[in-house]
């Protein structure tokens, strides 16, 4: 039961400088994202890689310098729980679109 | 087990934390699989028009930009508003609050015009999958924002005219932390799956 307890007590709370890092980093990653997509430059393969790439960043970023995720034994159990729901979001999403899209192949309706 | 956990309590006096804080971080891992289950609809339904009007079609990269923006903006003033609550100062920590709520408020306003003006164009939710899915989801974290936004409200009327913050408000105002810079979490995958990903 302790171990609930000194997990939200991981909880830092950041400072004036670390808010502002994650804030500029947050900026430049969206301009890019942006950028990206309202100058054309790349490929629309290329693009869609790109925009994930930025995207999955900035999430680290907001998780790292905003909601103050980290590494310590105190926030095992927030991590845990973390874990745990980015991987069924994961199975979820990514079985959701074999099983419609194998649906439409055999329906021919694609 | 449970009066176990209060001995560990003022082993450190700056972290005010609670298992409340825990509880409400489970809430929002449950929040990010509505999340996950609507973006996953949305992703199955983006290519069903029904001979309507596209995403390419719809959306305007310029207006994106400022409902970005607005969103950022206030995940960064929500911050330092906790900054000052953890240096028991209360009348900045009121004014960030305040600050964060009218940019969360520019955001809605922002979102709830679009919305108007598709509806208006006849680009509805009943038009096609794709914009049943597309309001949906988007709908959703526009209602997670307004809820954040009369929280932020109920705060500044409990802060007001108090002297100090006691734990009890400490945890409130970290909940809400931990909500607002999650929904900006949604939103960069919101932004980026369903408005530029559509545009290109």
């Amino acid at each position: 039961m302790s171990d609930i307890h000194t997990s939200s007590s991981g909880e830092s709370h950041g400072s004036v400088t670390s808010y502002v890092i994650g804030f500029v980093l947050a900026v430049i990653l969206t301009v890019l994202a942006f950028a990206v997509v309202a100058t054309h430059s790349l490929s629309p393969s290329g693009t869609i890689l790109a925009l994930s790439v930025l995207a999955l960043v900035q999430v680290l970023v907001h998780l790292h310098y905003f909601l103050h995720m980290g590494g310590g034994s105190e926030q095992r159990w927030n991590n845990m729980c973390f874990v745990f729901t980015v991987g069924f979001v994961a199975i979820f999403i990514i079985g959701t679109l074999f099983v419609m899209n194998n649906t439409a192949i055999h329906m021919m309706s694609r | 087990m449970a009066h176990d956990t209060t001995v560990h309590a003022g082993h450190d006096e700056h972290h005010h934390e609670s298992p409340v804080v825990f509880g409400f971080w489970v809430y929002l891992m449950t929040d990010c699989i509505i999340f996950g289950s609507l973006f996953a609809t949305f992703a199955v339904l983006r290519n069903q028009f029904n001979g309507g009007p596209s995403g390419h079609q719809l959306f305007e990269i310029s207006g994106l930009g400022i409902e970005t923006a607005l969103l950022l903006i206030s995940s960064i003033t929500y911050g330092f508003g906790m900054i000052a609550a953890h240096k028991n100062e209360i009348s900045k920590v009121i004014g960030w609050l305040a600050l964060t709520f009218l940019l969360g408020l520019g955001f809605v306003g922002l979102e709830v015009n679009e919305f108007a003006h598709m509806i208006h164009e006849g680009a509805g939710p009943d038009r096609s999958a794709f914009l049943s899915a597309f309001f949906t989801l988007v709908g959703t974290h526009g209602l997670h924002v307004t809820c954040g936004l009369i929280w932020i409200v109920t705060l500044i009327v409990q802060l007001m005219g108090t002297t100090t913050i006691p734990e009890r408000m400490m945890n409130k105002l970290t909940c809400l932390s931990l909500f607002w810079h999650f929904l900006d979490i949604v939103w960069i995958c919101v932004f980026t799956y369903v408005y530029l990903a559509s545009m290109i």
